[in-house]
């Protein structure tokens, strides 16, 4: 019963899942939920541009939510706003940019439904591949990352202080961030992109003793939602990308169930 | 002889006429100092007065505006920040605290932890730990690197007085044993550490400056703290267990001479805590209390007894 549509649905959203728990571990510690959704809709307006002028999709997606991040980056320095005002400005301007534009656009027919919620069991070979590719580039860059990008998530200035450079690794992230964005639209789309950044993660939580534990775990919990929102799809007739979302919550409600052993570790612990 | 002042060399760090202009305010102005090893630093004055701003344009976390910081190149930097809150999601045991932001020995981890006390917590989330056991973790942590300069901003915060002589105590040790300069933000008036070398009085610029004494005495400190602040000023000073000899070598209170003096050769031991059990609050017009000379070889109950164990390298 396994099509070959539905295999390549999992290999595309384990893939992806695999790539987004580190990233969104880093989401959940610094708190950058609201980013994660600014840059996401930001890729409404990457469509919208690549639809206009023939781009390629991806790149233009890219393009736009990596502008979008150093966007953030420069007006939080100036401080003219606070970061939660500019991420709401940001965010809703991009999106409403972007329908506007497609709306202009009358000799384009674009099923829009595709691009904000995802459509996985449309993935191609070609699509696998990038995202395979794209996220162990994605992987990799984080392992590089991972030292001065933790540091600085417990305190920049004592990143700085002690020789790494947390600025340059806070650029990096968001610029992968902006990759992860690009390549995961197709699969879950824009509106549910942080979910699976960020549930997994917060899921992961409570099984970890060290961040890089909580890393691994987050991709595993993510890769575990995937397989199992793709089969509920399935059975139930169900949307994909909603239904990967919905089994990610599912996930992160269990983790949050009371284990006898675990709370007795945690008495232990404390006393 | 162990004085400061005679072991100077070249300052670690050292600031000219440095200001931190923000938002088109002046942070400080004007700030001079220097750091040199071996030296402590002592930054204090009302809050708002630019001790910690001093102490980031130092390490070159803030660019200041104008003035010139100079730092040795190379320079080796551990700093315990005023504020750091992890957040409850990121699990972050005391052990990979220990290693944010350089990878560490097994041995080097467990010294620090012992000398700040808190080697039985290794493996506890530091979420879990009271303020005073955070502080000494990250004190522990910036040890750890053997740092040249070591910046402590307000490493006693939420620390009970107890817990702070015992801070202050290991800030000593700390830099008896590895000879790094020591830049200390104070938040806290009335316990200055007689180790201090120099007490930097700021408000907004240098207010008054010199040995602990001499800035509770001065008019600049009265005026800015009041008289009642000044009368209060307890100089907390204690005795020394070991001298450090003009070759570099260490003298300690039983007699015997090492090459250097780590918290963990045994002739520190731990006998701090009885080592100034009556720790002395220096009177004014006690200028003794600041002499380092005074106090080696004779006043201490708890001389160790090492037998054959003259030098070891």
């Amino acid at each position: 019963m396994l099509d070959d549509f539905f295999v390549r649905a999992i290999l595309a959203g384990v893939g992806l899942a695999l790539t987004t728990g580190p990233l969104g571990c880093f989401i959940i510690w610094r708190r950058m939920a609201y980013f994660g959704d600014t840059i996401a809709h930001s890729a409404l307006l990457g469509v919208a541009l690549s639809l206009l002028f023939e781009l390629n999709l991806t790149i233009a997606v890219f393009a736009v939510a990596a502008l979008v991040s150093v966007l953030l980056l420069f007006l939080q320095k100036r401080q003219a706003l606070s970061a939660d005002a500019l991420l709401g400005i940001l965010s809703h301007a991009t999106l409403a940019i972007g329908l506007v534009m497609v709306a202009f656009m009358s000799w384009v027919r674009i099923d829009l439904i595709a691009f904000l919620f995802g459509d996985i069991l449309a993935v191609s070979s070609t699509d696998i591949a990038l995202i395979w590719g794209g996220g162990l580039f994605v992987l990799a860059a984080m392992a590089w990352l991972w030292r001065p990008l933790l540091a600085s998530t417990v305190n920049a200035e004592l990143a700085e202080a002690e020789g790494l450079r947390p600025e340059r690794a806070r650029l990096f992230f968001m610029l992968l961030m902006a990759v992860v964005i690009a390549i995961a639209m197709k699969i879950v789309g824009i509106m549910l992109i942080t979910s699976l950044l960020i549930i997994p993660a917060a899921a992961a939580r409570r099984f970890s003793a060290t961040p890089e534990i909580m890393a691994v775990l987050a991709s595993v919990i993510g890769a575990a939602a995937v397989v199992g929102g793709l089969f509920g799809s399935l059975t139930y007739d169900t949307p994909s990308g909603p239904s990967i979302v919905v089994a990610a919550l599912i996930l992160f409600i269990l983790s949050l169930l009371p284990l006898r052993r675990h709370r007795a570790v945690m008495q232990g612990q404390g006393s | 002889m162990f004085s400061p002042a005679n072991t100077k060399g070249e300052p670690l760090v050292s600031l000219e006429n440095v200001g931190v202009l923000r938002s088109g305010r002046w942070l400080v102005r004007g700030v001079e100092f220097s750091v040199s090893r071996g030296e402590i630093v002592t930054l204090i004055g009302p809050n708002g007065s630019g001790k910690s701003t001093s102490a980031k344009a130092a390490i070159g976390v803030l660019k200041p505006n104008e003035g010139r910081v100079e730092r040795l190149a190379g320079l080796k930097v551990g700093y315990v920040p005023q504020k750091l809150a992890i957040d409850w999601t990121l699990p972050l045991s005391v052990r990979r605290l220990m290693t944010l932001t350089g990878p560490l020995p097994e041995r080097d981890m467990r010294a620090a932890l012992e000398a700040a006390g808190i080697d039985h917590m290794l493996d506890a989330e530091v979420q879990h730990l009271s303020g005073g056991e955070f502080q000494r973790a990250l004190m522990a942590r910036a040890i750890a690197r053997k740092p040249d300069l070591l910046v402590l901003d307000e490493p006693v915060q939420g620390v009970d007085f107890s817990g702070e002589i015992a801070l202050y105590d290991l800030i000593k040790s700390i830099r008896n044993a590895s000879g790094c300069g020591i830049l200390l933000i104070s938040h806290d008036l009335h316990v200055v550490m007689a180790e201090t070398d120099t007490v930097i009085c700021l408000n907004g610029h240098v207010c008054c400056r010199g040995t602990p004494e001499a800035v509770s005495r001065s008019p600049e400190y009265v005026r800015l703290f009041g008289s009642r602040a000044a009368q209060t000023l307890a100089v907390y000073s204690h005795h020394h267990d070991h001298t450090h000899l003009p070759d570099g070598r260490v003298q300690h209170a039983d007699g015997t001479v090492t090459d250097h003096c780590h918290p963990d050769d045994g002739h520190h031991a731990h006998g701090h805590e009885h080592a100034h059990a009556g720790h002395e609050h220096a009177h004014e017009g006690h200028t003794h209390a600041h002499d380092h000379d005074d106090h080696h070889g004779h006043e201490h109950s708890h001389a160790h007894s090492h037998s054959g164990e003259g030098r070891h390298a």
